[in-house]
């Protein structure tokens, strides 16, 4: 009897442990996300499974993309290096319960920004580093050169889980076609089998299909359609519930851009310190307290710009160099004719 | 105390999860259900499209996995038992056959079983435009196998003598049996059931005005090198490649339980028989059987329970199934995960206790009855 009430004791005491734990974890402290990734040493970071220019591994394991960068600008302005983040694959169907679960503090995995993800599954969206659009992928031979050629019957192999899956609805729908959705789960599978003739069409975001028409078999058979038939604003998303964290993440994107924006690369960011405008000045850390309501020292965003480069470079290391879209369309600074536009670092 | 430990934990998990999500502005509800999914679904058994609701998907991923797991059990019984009684043949050649079988496909794992049916035999397979016929009437192409749609006039008069054929058949059954009891009077029950079930049809055939007509599959063309078969059936080829894959697999270990159950039946049972006059026939379906299936049919229900959890695969290779439809799209659009994911787990338990229901009431119907 004895035996047994000792047992119980203890599990009792386990118990009430574990429970102030949580309750005090739960406590509104200011960005507990920021302190366990300084206490940790690194940013956990979201990616998608492989997709060329946007985020993927080489052979040695070495992540690159420009949803990369916006995590390595994340660690090089909390953490001081940008090397320190670890990434986690994830496919299109995991990667909202790893964010709201905590397994990752920033998803950043070419997801759409759309308002009932915003608001209803304890997401925030901060910002946008890719303006894209769902598109179309037909094989060359198949003399199709415009959606408006599509007929009743034809099959489409796309994701599941993405927003593609609403878009195509929404489209043949309105087109009045008949078409036969053939969906996977995993992007390789799906090309693999639009590449072995299952479907007529591939259907995903422009960018994606730049991208994967690379790991086709024969990429000169395949054409991307000119018509673009939804709006895919692509970004990072962090947990709802920590502004100062959420902050971080949109300023480290938004002074990757506003670097392009007063010319200031990774080469000459340092010299830059030394600028007669303000504006150039506040973004290298020579002037203001740009860092303190972070909870940052002042030369966060210097180390950005140094580590990882400007959103040009970045575009150009990860997407134009690697000719999956060198021209760079909506995602070139409003000032040369895009809409890449940010507020202001004051 | 092991109750107590049980209830805490699962306690401490739920509240949890309550503040997580509370923290986080997750709603939990189950009214998303009745929401309108805006998607739509490759295949579906009833009418289905983006304007009904996630409740409707969830039946159409559910009524996928349950006729992808019938196919399969089906399939896979009969190859089992054809391979597990191969395996006991005193020919070498078929005997030897049927182990490599066996050895072979139970000893690969089944994802790359059906990534080998679905990639490796889906390239293989000509693209529409190249397809040879079937028997003149069925297309096996790249894009799925397309067959033939049966056109019935007067269906229900059909429908009828069939039914008027079981009722028949099972009488005759009876009066057999009591036959068989008060004075040991053999009837060929079978030759007059098989002739009952085609000469009943056959009839309403003849006079009943019933009449059958096939709509052949024809070639369309969508683009310069895209074609596809209009009208008739299509069979897509993730449900073919997913069948095939689970019945193939699953077979091997039947065939092991049907070896087994033989092999378990002792050889005085099938000397004692066969001296009191019975015919090897009958010594097979009077002694043998009866016993056999006594130990077939308990690990058998283990694999067709396996067969139906594994056919969650599916969501690999894109066919429709309770897990692609339901807890990978409907989830991913509603963020639902804790809703969606119990909900998927309470059905594959009420599948899988259905199914051992079931087969622990024939176990027990065919079980020693002690008189």
């Amino acid at each position: 009897m004895f035996k047994y009430l000792k047992q119980l004791t203890s599990l009792v005491a386990m118990v009430a442990v574990l429970f102030t734990f949580t309750t005090e974890s739960m406590a509104a402290k200011k960005s507990k996300t920021l302190k366990n990734t300084q206490k940790k040493g690194f940013v956990r970071c979201g990616v998608s499974q492989g997709l060329p220019g946007f985020s993927n591994a080489d052979a040695a394991g070495n992540w690159t993309g420009i949803d990369v960068d916006v995590c390595r600008a994340v660690a090089a302005a909390v953490l001081g290096d940008a090397n320190k983040v670890k990434f986690t694959p994830l496919s299109a169907k995991e990667r909202f319960t790893a964010l709201t679960s905590g397994e990752i503090d920033i998803l950043s995995r070419n997801t759409t920004w759309t308002l009932s993800r915003d608001a209803d599954i304890g997401l925030t969206f901060v910002g946008v580093n890719f303006y894209d659009g769902q598109g179309f992928m037909v094989r060359k031979s198949s003399g199709i050169t415009s959606t408006s050629q599509f007929k009743n019957g034809i099959s489409a192999c796309t994701n599941i889980g993405t927003t593609t899956e609403l878009n195509m609805r929404d489209f043949f729908n309105s087109k009045g076609i008949k078409y036969e959705p053939v969906a996977f789960e995993k992007a390789d599978e799906v090309v693999a089998a639009y590449d072995a003739g299952r479907c007529d069409t591939y259907t995903t975001d422009k960018s994606g299909l730049a991208a994967q028409r690379t790991k086709m078999s024969n990429p000169d058979e395949h054409i991307v359609l000119p018509e673009t038939v939804s709006k895919e604003p692509l970004g990072p998303v962090v947990r709802q519930g920590d502004s100062v964290w959420e902050d971080i993440v949109r300023w480290s994107l938004n002074t990757m851009i506003e670097a392009e924006e007063y010319g200031i690369t990774s080469a000459n960011a340092d010299m830059m310190k030394t600028s007669d405008n303000p504006a150039i000045k506040r973004l290298v850390g020579a002037e203001g307290e740009m860092g303190a309501a972070f909870g940052l020292d002042n030369e966060w965003n210097l180390r950005i710009i140094k580590q990882v480069g400007n959103y040009g470079e970045s575009y150009k290391r990860n997407i134009a160099d690697t000719g999956i879209l060198p021209d760079r369309g909506p995602n070139e600074l409003w000032t040369k004719g895009g809409i890449l536009y940010v507020p202001p670092s004051r | 105390m092991t109750v107590i430990a049980v209830v805490l934990v699962f306690g401490f998990f739920t509240y949890n999860a309550q503040v997580n999500m509370e923290n986080r502005g997750i709603d939990f509800g189950y009214g998303f259900l009745s929401q309108e999914s805006s998607f739509d679904v490759q295949f579906s058994l009833i009418e289905y499209d983006g304007s009904h609701s996630y409740f409707r998907a969830y039946l159409v991923g559910l009524l996928n996995t349950i006729l992808v797991s019938v196919i399969g059990i089906v399939i896979a019984t009969i190859l089992g038992v054809i391979v597990g009684i191969a395996r006991l043949s005193p020919n070498y050649l078929i005997n030897k056959f049927a182990a490599f079988y066996v050895e072979f496909f139970r000893n690969i794992p089944l994802l790359l079983q059906i990534f080998f049916w679905y990639f490796a035999a889906l390239r293989a397979l000509p693209l529409p435009q190249d397809a040879e016929a079937m028997f003149g009437i069925a297309f096996l192409t790249i894009k799925g196998l397309y067959v033939p749609a049966f056109i019935w006039q007067n269906f229900d008069i059909f429908f009828y003598s069939i039914v008027a054929a079981i009722i028949a058949i099972i009488v005759i059954r009876y009066q057999a049996k009591k036959l068989q009891e008060t004075q040991g009077k053999q009837t060929p029950v079978l030759l007059i059931s098989i002739g009952l079930i085609l000469v009943l049809p056959l009839i309403s055939f003849l006079i009943g005005g019933v009449r059958l007509s096939f709509e052949v599959p024809v070639l369309k063309q969508l683009a310069t090198t895209s074609f596809i078969y209009e009208g008739g059936v299509s069979l897509p080829p993730e449900l073919i490649a997913l069948a095939l894959s689970l019945s193939l697999y699953t077979a091997t270990f039947i065939a092991e339980c049907v070896r087994a159950g033989i092999q378990g039946i002792g050889k005085g049972q099938k000397e004692a028989a066969a001296s009191i006059g019975l015919t090897p026939n009958q010594v097979l379906k009077l002694v043998v059987m009866p016993q056999a299936l006594r130990i077939i049919i308990p690990p058998t229900t283990n694999q067709y329970l396996n067969l139906t959890k594994n056919s969650s695969l599916a969501a690999a290779i894109a066919y429709p199934d309770l897990v692609l439809v339901f807890a990978g799209t409907a989830l991913m659009q509603t963020g639902k995960a804790i809703e969606i994911v119990s909900i998927t787990m309470f059905t594959y338990l009420s599948l899988s206790i259905a199914i051992s229901l079931f087969m622990n009431w024939y176990n027990n119907k065919i079980a020693i009855q002690e008189k």
